[in-house]
Formats: C-alpha cells, structure tokens, sequence
C-alpha cells in the first residue's frame, strides 16, 4: 500500500496545489514540500524491506476482465530513483519557494511540478511496461507546462514545444518498441519481460525491439543526435532546470536503459547504437559546453555530456560498467542540482546569467561561491568528491574493454578528452563568475541570498563531499542493492574505495585536470567572442525547424488534395460511398426477401404515410428558396412520424418524438432569424450545370433512401430473433423494479450509458453557450426585422417592461401562456415520476418543462422574462448532473456497484403505499439536465437579438 | 355495441385520414405563409383525434397522455411560426 501511496500524494498535493488562490506562495510550498517530504518518508523507511526481500510488489486490479492491473514494483534500482525523486523534489520545494518571485502565478507551478513528480515516481515504479510508458507520457506533457511556465515569452514556447516534439516522438516510438517487446516475451509484466532475456536477443525482431526503445530513451534523455532540445528547455524557470533537466526527467532515458539492460544488452548492436550516442554525446556537448555563454547553457551542455557517459557506460556491456553507470546516475544528480542552484542564485541576485558580464561575485556572495565551487569541482571530477570516484571507474572500465584494438585504445583516449572539456568548462564557469575583478554593470547589486534558499544547495554539496570521502559507508550499501536488482546473482564484486593505488585510470584523471587546467589558461580565460569554434554550423535547432516547417506544409498540401472544405461536397462523398459500399456488398451476397407475410394494409395508415410522405418530400423541394415553408413540412412529417410511433404501439417514442418535434421547430426559427436573405442577384436554379448536379444529387439521397427502405423491409420480413430483448422484458419488473422496460433499460440495465449521454448533452449546451456568447451575427442580419420596424415605427420598441402583461398582439397569448407554466410543471412531473411503470421518464418531462418556459420567451421577449423569471440553466445543468451521479453513488453505500438501483417498498401511515427507488433521484437528473440544457441553447440563441438591440443602439442606427 | 365500435373507430380514423389529406393539400398548396401555420395546425388536431381514436379502439389510456401533450404543446410550433411571420422573430429582445 505504501507504494502506491508514494505515487499519489503528490498527484493529491497538486489537486490541492491548483485550487490555492495565486498569491499563496506559503501555502504551495508547504502543500508541495509536505506531498514530497512523505513521499520521501516512506520510500525511506521502505529500505529495509527492500534490502531483505528484494522485490515489493502491489497489484490492485483495475480492469481484471482484460488482464490489466495497476501493477507496481519497488526493487533496490527503483528504490534509488524514487529517493532520487522524492528527496530532490523536496529541496527543490523548498529552493523554489524562495525563488519564484510574488508576481508569478505559483499555484500553476506547484500543481504541475507535483504532477510531474507523480509520473516519474510512476515511471520509476511501473512494473508494467505500457503503464509505465503511459506515466513517461506524463512526465513529457508536465514538463511541456513546466517549461513553457512563463508562457509570455516566446523562448520558453519555442523551448517547450520543442521539447514536446522530441520527446513525443520519442514516447511513441518507445511505446512501439514496448509493444513489441511485451509480444517477444509473452507479457508485458516486467518480471515476464526481464525473465524472457534469451528469447528476446535471439528474436528476429530484436533490432526494431531495440532501434525503438533507444529512440525513446535517447530523445528523453537528450542524447545524440537528439541533444539539441535540453539548451533551449533553459528558458524554464531554474527550480524546474534543478529538477527536470539535471536530476529526475532527463534520467528517465537511462533509468529506462538500465532497467532493460538484462533484456536487451550484450549485442554489438547495443554496443554500437547505446554506447555511440553515449560517446558521441559525451565529447561533442563536452566541447559545446566550453563555449556556451549563458550559465544554465553551459550547465545544459554538461548535462547532455554527463548523460552520455552514463549512456556509454551501459552500452559498453560490461556489469562493472553498470555499477558504474548507477554510481554516477547518483552523483551527476546530487552536483549538477547543486549548480542549477547557483545559477538560479546568481540570476535571482544579480539579474542576469551571462558570462560576460559576471564577474567576481564571490566578494559578495561568499557562501554561494563556496558551494558552487565544490560543486563545479566534483563535476569536474577532482579527487576527494562524489564526480571523481564515478569518473575513475568510467576510466576504468574505458580501459579494460573488451573490444577490438582500435576500439581499445580509442576509447580511454575520447575519455580522457572529455575529461579535459569536463575540467575546462568547470574552471571556466567557476571562474568567470565568482572570480576576477568585481562586475560593474550588474541589473542588481549582488548580495547573499536568504539561507533557506541556500540551505538545499548545500546539503547537496555535503553529499557529495561526504560520497566523495567515505564512499562505502554513505552509499556503499544502497549502490550494491541497486545494481544487486538488476544484475541480480550476477553483480560483480567491486570496491568504492578512494584510493586505489597509482594505476592507469589515476594517471588518466591527472591528465584531465592537467589538461583541463592548460586549456582553460591557454585559451578559455582570455577568449570573449560567443561562437562555438569550428562546430559553427551545426545547429540542431534549424534543422528541428526545418524538419517541422516541411512536415507541416507537406500536411496542408495533403489535406488539400484529399478533402474538401464544402460542407454539401463532404455530404456527397459521405453518402455516395456509403451506397457504393452497400451496393457492392448486395451484389454478391444478395438482399434476398425474409418469408414473413406482411400485414394487411389499412387504408387510414396508408393515407397517413402519403401526408408523412408527402411532407417530406415537400422539405427537400422547398429548404433551398422557401426555408419558411420547409419549417412547416417538416412539421408535418414529424407528426406523421409520431402517429406512425403510436399506432404500433411505441408510446415512449411517440412521446419523445413530439416533445422534440416542437422544440426543434422553435430553434430551427431561432436560427432562421440570422440566416442572410435570398439574393436575387445570384441565379436561381436555372442552367445546365446547376440542374446536373441537382439530378446527381437527387440520384444519391434517392438510392441511400431507397436502399435503407429495403433493408428496412427486409429485416422485418424475417422472423424475429431471440437476441437481448426477451432478457430485457422478462427482468424489468424482477430486477429493475419498474413496468416500464424502455424507462428501466434507460435509467436502470444502461444506466451508465445514459450517464455518460447525459453528461455529453451538458458539454454540448455549455459548448453551444460559449459559441455564442462570441457569435456576432453577419451585418445583414443585425437590423431590425422589417415587421417589426413597420409595427412600431420609431417609437422605443419596449418600454412596458414593468406592465402585467405584454403590450400589442402578444397580450392574449401572454394570459394563455402564463396561465400554462404551471399546468405544464405538472405534465412534466406526472411523466417525470411515473416514467418507470409508464410511459414517460425524465426526458420528456425536461422537454415538457423546457418547452413552456421557451413559450414564455416567446410571447413575452427577453426582457419581460428575465425582469421576472430568472431561470439560472447552468444551476439545472450542475445540479441534474449532481444527482444522477449521487443516485450511482449511492449504490456503493449498499456495497453494490455504481448505479446499481436501490428500491424500498413500504406503507406509510397517510400516504399509504410507496415505492421508492434511486433510478427516480437518476431521472430526476435527467430532468433537470435537460431542461438546463434545452433552455440554456435556445436561450442562447434568443439573446442574439438582445445583442444586436444593443449594437444598433450604440451605431444610432434605427433601422 | 361490441361490434359496433371497431366499425366506428375504423371509420372515424379514416375520415381523420382523409381530413388530414384536406390539410396536406392546403400545407402544400398555401398559397400565403399563413395558410400553411393554419394547415399545419389542423394537421396537430387531426393527429391528435387520431391517437385518442386508436386509444378507444385498443382500450387503453396511455393513449389519451399523448393527445393530452399534443393539445397542450401542438400550438407551441404554430404559435412560433405565427410569431415569426408577425415579428421577424420568434423571441424579441
């Protein structure tokens, strides 16, 4: 349980971090330093089980039916990672408290910060590979947030959209490269995957299961050629930097590396894909670094170096290289957090980070300079630090490879020379800053920060002094569980001793700092030009915008070829292929008639269908010229389809049908208030072009119509089979308690699917809302209406608002209609309650409601409605969502599962017997949402006009 | 009287029919908007009739809850016709 624990409190802290107002700096960091310091708590206090038992494991089963659990498991590797994440987002916390300034929103900070601690915690602790790519996911979309934080400046939306892009791509070729992986070895639990190590290798598929999983872990881990995103994500805020790019994200790539390891390494092409990224990253940003400018860029270029070492390190096959790689995963963190600090420090005292224009700080502020310079020297590797023990064993391991000769001797040799770049651009760094003579030009005068903001730096840099001096006692044990879960019985014997007598990786260290030294004297100190010497044109960022720029113009050019923007063209295809598909399949297979003989005919009915019929008809003749008219045709063919409904024998349709029949008839109205009028200057339908395609058209609707009528016949014709009806029917009173089975099929046996339409319905009236709260109407269509202007003249059109009832022709139907407001509450509440044993339910009861408190707009105008009726539809939306939830809810009071109906039946004294059941308080829901939801759209669409009123009267324009 | 009320019910669904067919000629025909809300109109009583019709031929009285929607709401959609054709528009400001 604790494991899962550990995953939710900071996905818990950032609910609550949202929700704070957004000066409240305190209360975030205390929020999100509490979420992380028990985080922290109990993957301490794990160890000791981790230690003894190897391996904790937690599934608690989420969908068993498909075999998908939430599986997690915690071993000594995952242990270090998740001590990783959580103490380090602890000090960053507590850093970032003092860093953000009161002027940023914090509460967007916090909040993603601790999403983002969530899914890496997750990723650490999946035991399951595709959950675990679904949290990696995760950690790429809260650091798009995180880095595009403040989101004014352009720099840090290029960053993060960059970032995204890569790291995107990356997830799904990882998520691809899983797929495969999990097929290979018969499972996607990680101990099936790890156990299946043999199959793996020597499947046919092993180059893609590897290209793949590479992809994913080199991009996340800003490994060559994917390096270039990590200097621009720079631009996020540098708590963010501290964590994301030093510490935790950035070593999602190689953690996942590591942790595949036994399955996927100990082939050349592991050796030649892992370990040339490795090295190439390693001496390439090594070089870059010494050249970069600003102090986070010099820092980002390190990272992407040091992240090839431990890249190297694993791809070189070697279980000693892998301690090694585990070894250095802990103390790159531990020192390059520890800078990001200092450079964060720097920027927030004295207001710019740039190398040029820093100088002699360490007059100013001592303490930092102190700090950073122990930091710097432990990445540059100096003996007596965390950098050097990690460093000499990556030496180590360089020079007893087991390669070909060439490879042998090249290798302890790039090695070196990255130690040489590794040692100059930490002096340069160092240097630069804190030393020289005092700048002059700073924004701000430089004076030591507050100690708290220093405080998590410096226990940083006393883990690294205290690893770098007594090894085996500080993390001797801890490493050796790490590497021990996944080396498993195979973990080499190693030792982690300072000193290890003069030897060949010694000697190799002297060199880099010698060198380093030499270089930085010779050439560094004294350079001021920006360019990077010799490297000059490669810039991974044109290429990434290039790249870009093409594929989004190639996606234009294809969507323009391929697809139409016409509505009637999208129509045409739509149907022409649904009938070309149709006919295609008949022609082989046949529609053959079903043997049942039809009814006889009777004649009322037949003379019913040709209204219907007819009605139609008249809507296709007439909807292009006369929409008027074809709103009355269509009338009539709804009528005709409601009867139709009644007469055999479907109440509940026919009810619903001719609820929505007039609604529908009122919105439709609605809307043809703002639809532009014919221009007789436009052709009518004359010519030879328009009259083929009007035939063309009138071929597919007839065949799609024709079609659909004859499957329609033939269906019917056959027998009748025994498929979920009869269960329906039969189980209605016995289960669901209600006579009704439509209503009882609705609110009951699919009560979930109703939930899910009903929420819909609300999305789609709060979209329509916020359409046209924006919608202005087109200019033709804003003047008054010609009636209206010839009734009234020039006099004020309203200005009996306070009268009883509305003035001129609507005073009649104003009695009429108030006088049915009530009356129609109580048609709809009779449907309402009586809908599970009858026809009727929550629907047609809303649409009831809905209906008379339109025809109150409509006889009385907006005004005169809303000066006395306030009907407040979001309220009825929430609240109707509200109680349909509560009535699942409820359920799980009475250990059933959600929206399991609850029925009591009983007499009560007066009111004698009464049946109660939670599907009611459902419909109830349903009620009320759509009565929201109805009044809300067309309510919406009627403040059109109070809009244009009021635009007409702010041009003067009376017309 | 048993065998008299098929017969009778039949017969007076037919003429509702044929009324029906009356007002279909008019809705098509108009010849003014206001023949066609009219038309339409009728339309709703007849269909109205009809289901109170085919609820005493099949005795039941679930039929008369619809007829009951029908004469409470058929008017709604007239109603907002005939309020466009006056006004240009169904709710005014």
């Amino acid at each position: 349980m604790e494991l899962a624990l550990i995953i939710f409190l900071p996905f818990l802290g950032s609910l609550g971090a949202a929700f704070l107002p957004p000066n409240a700096r305190n209360a975030e960091a205390w929020l999100a330093g509490a979420a992380a310091l028990a985080a922290t708590a109990i993957t301490v206090s794990l160890y000791p089980q981790v230690a003894a038992e190897g391996v904790l494991r937690l599934n608690l089963p989420w969908a068993p039916a498909l075999g998908l659990d939430i599986s997690l498991r915690m071993d000594g590797f995952a242990w270090l990672f998740a001590l990783l994440v959580t103490g380090m987002g602890t000090l960053v916390v507590i850093y970032a408290r003092y860093y953000m300034s009161p002027a940023d929103p914090v509460p967007r900070f916090f909040s993603f910060f601790l999403v983002f601690m969530g899914a890496m915690l997750g990723v650490v602790l999946s035991g399951h590979l595709i959950q675990m790519v679904m949290f990696w996911e995760m950690t790429s979309l809260s650091s798009f947030m995180l880095i595009a934080y403040w989101h004014h400046r352009g720099e840090a939306r290029r960053g993060a959209r960059m970032a995204l892009t890569v790291t995107g791509a990356g997830g799904l070729a990882l998520f691809g490269g899983v797929l495969l992986l999990g097929h290979i070895a018969g499972g996607y639990d990680l101990d099936t995957v790890l156990a299946a190590a043999p199959q793996v290798k020597a499947h046919p598929w092993y180059p893609a299961v590897l290209a793949l999983i590479a992809l994913g872990a080199l991009t996340k881990s800003a490994q060559f050629p994917f390096h270039f995103w990590l200097p621009h994500a720079m631009s996020a805020p540098t708590p963010v930097s501290a964590y994301l790019h030093s510490a935790t994200m950035v070593k999602a790539g190689v953690f996942l590396l590591a942790r595949l390891w036994p399955v996927l390494a100990g082939t050349d092409a592991w050796f030649w894909i892992i370990g040339g990224a490795g090295l190439c990253s390693l001496v390439l940003a090594g070089y870059l670094a010494m050249f970069q400018q600003d102090m986070k860029g010099v820092l980002a270029y390190s990272t992407i170096s040091h992240l090839g070492l431990i890249t190297l390190l694993l791809g070189m096959n070697s279980e000693l290289a892998l301690v090694a790689a585990v070894f250095h995963i802990a103390n790159h963190a531990t020192f390059k957090a520890s800078l990001f600090m200092a450079a964060g420090i720097v920027d927030h005292e004295t207001g710019t980070r740039d190398l040029g224009r820093l100088s002699g700080l360490s007059r100013a502020m001592p303490l930092t300079a102190a700090l950073a310079v122990v930091a710097a020297a432990a990445m540059a590797g100096v003996p007596l630090l965390n950098g050097f023990l990690s460093k000499e064993m990556f030496f180590a391991e360089t020079v007893f490879l087991d390669r070909p000769d060439w490879q042998r001797f090249g290798l302890p040799l790039a090695a070196t020379l990255a130690g040489v770049f590794s040692v100059a651009y930490s002096l340069r760094l160092i240097q630069r800053v804190f030393f020289g003579p005092p700048a002059q030009d700073l924004p701000h005068t430089p004076h030591e920060p507050t100690r708290w903001m220093l405080l998590p730096s410096a226990l940083l840099v006393a883990a690294c002094v205290l690893v770098g001096v007594v090894p085996e006692l500080v993390i001797g044990p801890y490493l050796r569980t790490a590497t021990g879960a996944i080396l498993g019985a195979d973990a080499p014997a190693y030792s982690l001793a300072v000193w290890h007598g003069f030897n060949t990786p010694l000697l190799m260290s002297f060199v880099a700092l010698g060198g380093g030294a030499l270089l930085h004297g010779a050439l560094l100190a004294r350079r001021g030009a920006t360019t990077v010497p010799l490297l000059e044109s490669i810039d991974g960022r044109h290429l990434f915008d290039v790249t870009l720029t093409a594929l989004t113009t190639g996606a234009e050019r294809a969507l323009r070829r391929l697809s139409s923007p016409r509505l009637q063209m999208q129509m045409l295809l739509i149907f022409a292929v649904a009938l070309g598909g149709a006919l295609l399949l008949v022609k082989p297979f046949g529609i053959g008639w079903g043997a049942n003989a039809p009814q006889p005919l009777d004649p009322a009915f037949a003379l019913l269908w040709l209204v219907g019929g007819a009605c139609a008809l008249a809507v296709a003749w007439q909807a292009k010229y006369h929409r008027f008219a074809a709103v009355a045709f269509a009338g009539g063919a709804g009528l005709a389809t409601s009867l139709t409904f009644v007469w055999f024998s479907a109440p509940d349709l026919a009810l619903t049908q001719l609820t929505v029949e007039v609604v529908t008839t009122v919105l439709i109205l609605l809307g043809l208030r703002w639809l532009p009028r014919r221009d007789e200057r436009i052709a009518g339908p004359g010519g030879a072009t328009p009259r083929l395609r009007r035939s063309r058209d009138i071929l597919v609707a007839g065949g799609c119509g024709l079609g659909l009528a004859a499957l329609a016949y033939a269906v019917l014709t056959r027998p009748a089979v025994d498929g979920i009806a009869p269960f329906f029917v039969q189980q209605a009173l016995p289960q669901g308690g209600g006579l009704n089975v439509v209503n009882v099929i609705l609110v009951d046996f699919r009560g979930f699917d109703t939930f899910g339409e009903i929420t819909v319905l609300g999305i789609v009236a709060l979209t329509v809302y916020a359409l046209l709260r924006r919608f202005r109407p087109a200019p033709e269509s804003m003047r008054l209406p010609d009636q209206q202007h010839e009734q009234d003249g020039d006099a004020s059109p309203r200005d009996s608002q306070e009268a009883m009832l509305p003035a001129g022709a609507m005073m009649l139907p104003a009695v009429l209609v108030r006088l049915l407001l009530p009356l129609a509450l109580l048609v709809s509440l009779f449907f309402l309650l009586r809908g599970h044993n009858a026809p009727g339910g929550g629907f047609v009861g809303g649409l009831i409601l809905a209906t008379a408190v339109i025809l109150q707009y409509l006889v009385g105008g907006t005004h005169w409605v809303e000066s006395r009726l306030r009907i407040h539809p979001l309220y009825w939306i929430a609240i109707g969502l509200l109680l349909a939830a509560a009535a699942g809810i409820g359920a799980a009071f009475a250990g059933a599962p959600f929206l399991t109906s609850q029925a009591w039946h009983g007499t009560l004294p007066v009111v004698g017997e009464l049946h109660l059941s939670s599907v009611l308080l459902f419909d109830l829901g349903v009620y009320m949402l759509v009565v929201g939801a109805t009044t809300l759209m067309l309510v919406a669409i009627a403040h059109q006009s109070l809009r244009s009123q009021h635009h007409r009267t702010a041009t003067g324009d009376t017309r | 009287m048993n065998a008299l009320l098929p017969l009778a019910v039949n017969f007076a669904l037919a003429c509702f029919a044929l009324s029906m067919l009356c007002a279909l000629i008019r809705l098509l025909r108009g010849p003014a908007a206001q023949d066609r809300i009219l038309a339409l109109d009728t339309l709703y009583i007849n269909g109205m009739l009809t289901i109170l019709m085919l609820g005493i031929g099949l005795g039941s009285a679930l039929y008369f809850d619809i007829a009951l929607l029908i004469a409470l709401f058929g008017f709604v959609g007239s109603t907002a016709m005939a309020k466009f054709l006056l006004r240009g528009e169904v709710i005014e400001p």
